[in-house]
Order: structure tokens, then sequence, then C-alpha cells
């Protein structure tokens, strides 16, 4: 119960000398084991952005290979040693980077980067909480992160390799030992960092949905809670009941791989070994327990940035957001549908086609609500007084790619367009596009709308307009084409297509998608370098409220210390969306209704 | 932590924000939707089960596997009676824990005391009966990998019965081996007297929770692997 004592400590203390209270924090108390929900935020962030560079510099390294596939290149081989002996990637390298790539992405830079920051830095905030319900608990969530990242990382430097079986870590490739070089020791790191990520990710949900019901400020009734703490709280509900299931897939996963037990495997024919001495297992049964995670985690990485884009465009729209109730029961609807579509990954593993149509017709209601978000997103927008902030920028891209590769979900949704476009470089497009990159676009508009309250300080906006135009114009470019190359039925994880006739006609496309996705990362260091040099260089907020917010989180002093508000925390008496009401630019929550105030 | 003040702030509330919208404190949610969040993690193991179970052609009688008990020697034929026991001890020790929880809500701290020495006594008797079993079982040639039991139609049985046995009840008494500890802390917490002082014995309800939860996880894993 220490954090009570501590922020009470701060409270007394406020009062005489407001934010001065830090002197008595060691660089380490206050960077490295701290307790504030604001610097656990910044510590997801910024390990969050490790990966991202890394995961985007394997994603360059793979597309060299794919864009120039008989090419070669020494430096290479001075980079990789020996998986890459001549200068060319060697497949076994190309599968661990595709793998490895996939694996970072999707759970240590969208899932812990992006709910991990946001959801660590808003929730207190936005609500009017001095902290997270559990501080501590808040802590070890981003240590065993950290842990999980540790492992993740040393596995790349283990003498087999990093795993190389997918991101999916399907059996038998990854529950025998012998499968490939990244099914060894590479392996097991994997599953070990996974299971570290997944005790992460209970503790972070945990207390986000604890805080975000009991923490409340007074007046913060639930339906006045912006839309990102709704998303954020339904991502929190999501991770908690999703992740465990692929904890148990993991453990009989481990048990398969090290004590023998048949539970993914069956008495399968491998080639120079003869048939397994297993039987009984399924390796379906793995697929199902998996996706039973794996779509859920769709909505993990997908509603955070949702949230943050309904905020972010009713601020810089300088108007309400359109259908508050309407967005609120469509994220209530998109987590209720997210548990129950998970089989349309297995379209075509043999599953009954009785129960494919079931799950058809599922995962096309989920159009239903992410049309109603669209709907409200535009409405919002439509004859607003708009800011064209880089925040915002990224707010509408979100928008743009979150239709472009929402409508390609459709065709993917039905199982008999599904089994022509399985595993091809359709579904790559689809899901980068909706999922990858939207979700970043989500979080690079949260860092740029936050980063004020985050640093005190401002980006610097005219290399977040490069940032935003490079990466929006990249992003269709890489992907639109992949669209065609997967109808034409070009598969994914393959290594070279330059050996097949009928996907030769693809290798200038090929190079073309790799040069710009090159040109895409290289515009990903603008963002690094403006990030960094901000915090420290950036012009300086000296408005506490500088994009005219109605949410708490302004309501805070420019530097907000451990505790948030130097004296009591603010009562809210409105919604957060009062803008524009009565000619009243904006009226913060914290403001009291007027007596001939209309009612929102 | 450099700035911990005194003792003296710890009866003030330190969230000023009027009241808490819900009457349940913040640790309690945590706790249920952990329990949520962990009834998912056993639901995907006996989900499993069931799939690997359901799709092959025989499985053992458990009343044929699980017949003996401690100290009867080769060839006893007592079906369930050991098994049967273990539950018994289980569920009264979760009786044992109301009560504890009661003697907390009544801020009797020679009643919490007592009754979280018997319950503790409890989850200690089932996990010593649990690895008599494992034991008897492992004796008799079974572990991950390993059957010699034989179906009820007499053909060679699968592995998977003694893989998931194992593993599942493993993972079961995992989480009664993390109760024992945790209720061990409650007990040492008690006798210092941290919940007289702060006034109230939540962390032991808390406790309970987690407690009766594992309790009824056994009644599924023992519905699953001896009965059905």
């Amino acid at each position: 119960m220490s954090h009570e004592a501590v922020l009470h400590a701060h409270e007394s203390h406020g009062h005489d000398d407001h934010g001065h209270h830090e002197h008595h924090d060691t660089f380490l108390t206050k960077y490295v084991f701290s307790q504030d929900h604001k610097m656990i935020a910044k510590q997801f962030l910024i390990t969050g952005m490790v990966w991202a560079v890394l995961g985007g510099l394997m994603s360059v390294l793979f597309r060299l290979q794919l864009g120039y596939p008989d090419a070669s290149f020494p430096w290479l081989e001075s980079i990789l040693g020996k998986w890459a002996k001549g200068g060319q990637i060697t497949p076994e390298a190309y599968y661990a980077l595709v793998t490895t790539h996939g694996t970072v992405l999707v759970f240590f830079v969208l899932t812990a980067g992006l709910s991990g920051t946001f959801a660590n830095f808003l929730i207190p905030l936005q609500i009017g909480a001095r902290d997270m319900a559990s501080p501590f608990m808040n802590m070890l969530s981003y240590w065993f992160f950290l842990a999980a990242s540790i492992v993740m990382m040393s596995s790349l430097f283990v003498e087999t390799g990093p795993f190389s079986g997918g991101w999916v870590a399907y059996p038998p490739l990854s529950a025998l030992r012998d499968a490939s070089p990244g099914s060894k020791s590479g392996m097991d790191l994997w599953i070990i960092s996974m299971a570290l990520f997944v005790v992460s990710s209970l503790l972070g949900g945990l207390n986000y949905i604890a805080t975000i019901l009991n923490m409340r400020t007074k007046g913060m009734s639930m339906t006045r809670l912006p839309l990102t703490i709704w998303a954020l709280f339904f991502t929190a509900v999501l991770g908690v009941l999703s992740f465990p299931v692929l904890l148990s897939g993991f453990i009989l996963l481990i048990f398969d791989r090290n004590f023998g037990t048949s539970f993914y495997l069956s008495d399968i024919f491998v080639n120079g070994v003869g048939a397994l001495s297993n039987e009984g297992g399924s390796a379906i049964l793995y697929q199902h327990l998996f996706w039973f995670l794996g779509h859920p985690e769709v909505y993990i990485i997908l509603l955070p940035a949702m949230g943050m884009v309904s905020e972010i465009m009713s601020v810089n729209s300088r108007k309400p957001i359109f259908g508050y109730m309407a967005m609120l029961g469509s994220l209530f609807a998109i987590a209720v549908l997210a548990f129950l579509v998970w089989a349309h990954h297995m379209f075509v593993t043999g599953l009954n086609p009785f129960l494919g149509s079931v799950f058809v017709l599922l995962t096309l209601l989920i159009a239903v609500p992410s049309a109603i978000k669209v709907f409200n997103w535009l409405t919002t927008l439509w004859r607003g007084n708009i800011r064209f902030t880089p925040g915002m920028l990224f707010a509408i891209g979100f928008v743009s790619l979150f239709i472009s590769g929402g409508l390609t979900g459709i065709w993917l949704g039905n199982a008999a367009l599904d089994i022509h476009l399985h595993d091809t470089y359709f579904v790559i497009a689809h899901f980068h596009i909706v999922m990858g990159v939207a979700s970043m676009f989500g979080m690079f508009a949260g860092v740029y709308h936050w980063f004020p309250k985050m640093y005190g300080r401002y980006l610097n906006n005219s290399l977040g307009y490069m940032h935003f135009w490079v990466t929006l114009a990249g992003a269709y470019m890489i992907f639109w084409p992949m669209h065609y190359e997967g109808l034409a039925g070009m598969p994914r994880r393959y290594f070279d297509f330059s050996i097949w006739e009928s996907f030769k006609q693809f290798a200038e496309l090929n190079r073309f998608i790799s040069t710009v996705a090159m040109i895409v990362f290289a515009a990903q260091l603008l963002f690094i370098i403006n990030f960094f040099y901000s915090i420290f260089k950036g012009r300086k907020v000296t408005d506490p409220n500088p994009w005219k917010s109605n949410t708490l989180e302004w309501t805070t002093p420019i530097n907000p210390g451990h505790g948030n508000w130097p004296g009591e925390i603010p009562e809210v008496h409105r919604w957060p969306y009062d803008y524009g009401k009565d000619g009243v630019d904006f009226i913060p929550q914290d403001v009291p209704v007027g007596d001939h105030e209309s009612s929102h | 932590m450099s700035n911990v003040t005194t003792a003296s702030t710890k009866e003030a509330k330190w969230w000023n924000g009027g009241k808490s919208p819900f009457d349940v404190e913040y640790g309690k949610v945590m706790m249920w939707y952990f329990l949520m969040s962990d009834a998912f993690t056993f639901g995907a193991f006996l989900i499993a089960y069931g799939t690997v179970r359901f799709s092959t052609n025989g499985w053992p009688n458990p009343n044929e596997v699980f017949k003996s008990y401690p100290f009867a020697g080769e060839g006893t034929n007592a079906p369930l009676v050991f098994v049967s026991i273990m539950t018994f001890i289980l569920i009264v020790s979760s009786v044992t824990m109301v009560l504890a929880v009661h003697a907390g809500k009544m801020m009797d701290k020679k009643g919490v005391v007592r009754n979280m020495i018997l319950t503790i006594i409890g989850g200690i008797a089932f996990l010593s009966c649990q690895a008599w079993e494992w034991n008897h079982l492992h004796h008799e040639g079974a572990w991950w990998g390993m059957n010699p039991f034989i179906n009820a139609d007499g053909t060679a049985s699968s592995t998977n019965f003694t893989n998931f046995f194992f593993t599942i009840t493993g993972f079961h008494g995992f989480h009664v081996f993390s109760g024992v500890v945790i209720n061990i802390i409650m007990l040492i917490m008690t006798l210092t007297n941290q919940f007289e002082k702060r006034g109230h014995y939540l962390m032991i309800e808390k406790a309970g929770l987690y407690w009766h939860f594992v309790d009824l996880v056994w009644v599924f894993v023992f519905t699953c692997f001896y009965l059905l």
C-alpha cells in the first residue's frame, strides 16, 4: 500500500512547492524503477520504438531479397555473417526475418508499444486519477515486457538462429526440434519470450480494467468517458480473456517439444526420419487455440488506435464526435464479435463447411460496427473547422487505411473466396493495411497529439508533415500492388519467385515495392529524429491546453508530476465533446453546466 | 520510493476524486477479472482435452486406472475412493476459508488465524495426496508420453490419456501450490497485525476468492478425468 502513501505525500507536498518534489528522486527511481504511469508509458513507447525500428529493418532486409533475388550485396555479409553468405540472404535467414518481423511488430510494437503506452499514459489522466489502481503491478508489467524483449532479442543471436516457422508458430514446424534450424533453441526462447509477454499483458490489462472501473473522478460516469478510454477498456478485456488461451496453447506446445507428448503431433511422415512415434494429436487443435487469441489480437491492436482517432478527430474538427453512443456500441459489438470469428483464419484446414459458413456470417457482421465507426468519423469531419495538425493527418490517414483494408476483409471473410486467396499476397496486403499500417497511424497520431503532454514540448510540424505524406503514399504503394499479386496466386512466405514462369511478370513490381519499402523505412527515421530531438530541444509548450481540448489531461500542469494534479482532482460535469456548443468553441469537462445551457 | 511518509497519512483517503463509482475495492475487481482470465486458461486446456479425447478411438476406464490408495498394497480394487477423499479435503478447505473470511469481517483475528491454518493444512494435504497419486501412477509406468493402461475395449490406449492427465492436474496442482503460498503469506500478515492496523481483512477475502476458484476448477478437472 506504499503507493497510497507516496501519492499522499505528493499531495501534501504539492500545496507548498508545486512540482518541485522531483528532487527527491534519483535517476534510478525516476527513470528505471518508476511507478508513475506517465514514465511507464514512456518506457513502453521507447522500447516499442526500438522494436519498431528493428522489425522495420528486418522487413527491409527480406524485401531486398524479394526485390533483387539474383543480386549480391557484399555489405549484407558483413552485417549478417553466415546468414548472408556471398551477399545474399539465405533461405533460413529469410524465414527467420519474416517470423521475427511478424512477432515483433504484432506483439511488441502494436500491442505493448500501442496499448502499453497509451493505456498507461491516458487512462489516469483522462479519467481523473492520480495513478493506476496498482502502480506496482504496472511497473511489473513493463518489466515483464522488457524481459520478453530481452529474451526475444537474445534468440536472434543463438547459433541456430531465431525461430523461422512464421509468427503463428504452427506445429509441426514449432513442435519438432529438427523441423528447421530455427525450431531448436530459437523456438525455446521464442516461447519463453511470449510467455513473459502474456504475463506482462495480463498485469497491464487487469490494471487498466480496475482503474477505469474504480478510479474515475467524481462526475465521470461511464458515458462521460472519452472514447479513447472506452476503446482501451475493451482492449484490456480482450487481452485478459484471450491471452490465457494462447498461454494454454503454448504450455501444450512446450510439452510436445520437450516431454514427448502428442498434443499437436501425430504419426506424420518426416523426410529422412520416417513416421513419428507420436499418435492422436492434432495440429489443427493448436490453430484453434492460437487463433482464439489471434483474432481478438487484431482488435487489441486496432481498438486503441480507433479510440485515439475518435478523440483526435473531434478535437481537431472542433466538433462533437458524431454518434457517441453508436461509437461506444460499435466498440462493444466489435469486442464481442472478436471472440466469435477465429476460425475464418482456418477455412482451408478442412473445417466443416457448415461451421465455416457460420464463421463467414459472424465475420461479415463485423463490417456493420466497422462501417458505423467509419461513417461517424467522416460525419465528425463533415463541415468541421478542421485543423490539419500532423496528429490529425495521421488520424485521417488511419480512416483511409481502415476503409481500404477493411473492404478486402469482406473478400477474405468469405470462405469461397478465401480458398483461392488464402496464404497469398492478398492476405499480406489486407492485414498490413487494415491492422499494421492503420494501427501504426493511430500510434503516430497519438504520439503527435499527446507529445506536448508527455514531454512539455512540441514535435516539429514540418518533419511531421513530411513523415505523414511519405508514409501514407508509401504504404499504399507498397501494399496496393500486392492485392494484384495475390489475386494472381502469388503465395506468401516464399523465398524466391524468380524460378516460376507465372510470377516472372511480377519481378519489376516486386522491385518497385522493395524500393518504396526502403524509402518509407527511411522516412520513419525522420520521426525518430523528430521525437528524440524534440524531447530535449523542441519548442516549449506555454499553454497548458495547446489543442483547446476538453478532456481532463489538459487540466494538469504542463509538466505534471507524480500524482498528476497538484491540488484536488477536478470534478467532471459534462461529456468530453462539447465543441462549438452554443457558439462556444470548447467547454472542458470540469466546467459546471450553466443555467441556460442546452443539453448536448 | 524515497518519499514515503509517516503512518499518519495511511488513514487518509489518497483518492480525493469523490466517491468510488463502484462500491468494490479495486483489488477485488482485479481478482475477479484475473479469475475470469484463468478460467479461460483452464477452459482452453479442457476443451483441448475434449477435442483430442473424442477424436481418439478408445479411452481407458477411470475406474480401472484410479483404484488404489496408500498403504493398500498390490491389487487393491477401490475405484475412485482415494480421489474422493482428495476432493473432500479440498472442499473442506474451502469451508474453512469461508470461515476465515467471515472471521475477518467480524475483525476476529483469532478466528482468522485458526481457519487460515486449517485451510493451509487442507491445501498441503491435497497436494500430498496428489503427489502420492502421481508417484503411484508413475510406478505403474505412466508418465508424459508413456501410457501402460488399456482402453475399456481391451485395445492399447493413446498416450494422450496420460499426457493430458499429468499436464492438467499438474497445472491445477500448481494453482493449489500458489494458493497455499498466498495463504501462508496472508497468515503471516494476520499474525503480524497488518490487517488489524489497516482496519479490514480484505486481503483474506481476495485470497479466499482465489482459493474457491481453484476448488471450483478441481470439480471440473475431477469430472473430466475421473468420472467421464
